[in-house]
């Protein structure tokens, strides 16, 4: 057993665990965090396909961005886990039984017989001078530059959703209106009036 | 060595724990994203071993894609949730049967 494989079998077991306990475990706060954990399992074994880029990408959006916001909502709204978790095993030999056959299928079709290394060998190895970072730009922003402003035209969209679905206008809060604001003019705040001087008799 | 096969089972068991996930939590909104996110994290592994294996990077363009509509995803979905829960003070799948599906 090579050192790579040692590396590989590692992370899978870690990546496994954790997926197992996200979708196990009790309190969504402690699912979110094994998710954190899984995600930086994935990003570790891309590193060992040399997809560098998207290794870190991975844990700096997903990690650093998806994940908190997932932290988040689940700490901002009070879940009564109770109520969530009854009939919790109720479909676990069903879901169970429609895991296993999966991997089983899925197993014999990508198994060792039509993608082991007799078949698909192992590429040699890039050099030093290989900038996967530079190479997947050069692609992006050349033949794939339309997806690519098609993907920027998404996020713009589910940052508006997110934002026009969550906003809310309370009514018992005071709110600025700046059009208003700019519209006052001097006479309305200030009044000069003109009268006759007062003497002291 | 680490054969493509093996990349792709284990992509298989995680997407398989994904489904679990779904069939488990069915009730907890929450959890139910989070599985969905593993099971395109799933995904994300077959392309990108088979972009390693047949020395392709267009495997890896579209993971970057798959993580762009990813984020997107999960951050409308966390929107729904948020006002859902404003209005009906729960994130039981079960309350949600308003439209009687």
């Amino acid at each position: 057993m090579t050192f790579e494989s040692l590396v590989f079998y590692f992370f899978s077991a870690v990546l496994l665990w954790s997926a197992a306990m996200v979708v196990t475990i009790r309190n969504p706060v402690k699912a979110a965090l094994f998710l954190v954990l899984a995600f930086v399992s994935a990003a570790s074994l891309w590193m060992l396909v040399e997809a560098e880029f998207l290794a870190i990408v991975l844990v700096l959006v997903y990690v650093g961005a998806v994940m908190v916001l997932f932290l988040f909502v689940v700490m901002m709204i009070d879940v009564n886990l109770a109520e969530l978790r009854q009939g919790f095993g109720d479909y676990l030999p069903l879901g169970g039984l429609v895991a296993v056959l999966m991997v089983v299928e899925m197993a014999i079709a990508v198994g060792p017989a039509q993608f082991g290394l007799h078949k698909v060998p192992i590429p040699a190895a890039l050099g030093s001078h290989y900038s996967n970072t530079r190479a997947l730009g050069e692609l992006l922003y050349t033949v794939y530059v339309y997806p690519f402003e098609v993907a920027a035209v998404i996020l713009l969209v589910a940052i508006i959703a997110a934002i026009a679905l969550t906003m809310r206008r309370r009514p018992d809060t005071k709110y600025q209106n700046p059009a208003q604001q700019v519209n006052v003019q001097a006479r309305d705040r200030l009044r000069i009036i003109k009268m006759p001087t007062e003497h002291k008799s | 060595m680490v054969s493509l096969s093996d990349y792709l089972i284990l992509a298989a068991a995680l997407f398989a724990i994904g489904i679990v996930g779904v069939f488990l939590n069915r009730k907890n909104l929450v959890v139910l994203l989070m599985a969905i996110e593993l099971i395109l994290l799933a995904v994300n592994i077959n392309f990108i071993a088979f972009s390693h294996y047949l020395w392709g990077l267009s495997g890896q363009v579209f993971v970057f894609f798959i993580l762009t509509v990813a984020a997107a995803e999960s951050a409308i979905g966390l929107a729904i949730l948020i006002v859902l829960f404003r209005n009906r003070r729960t994130i039981n799948v079960d309350d949600f049967d308003t439209l009687r599906g």
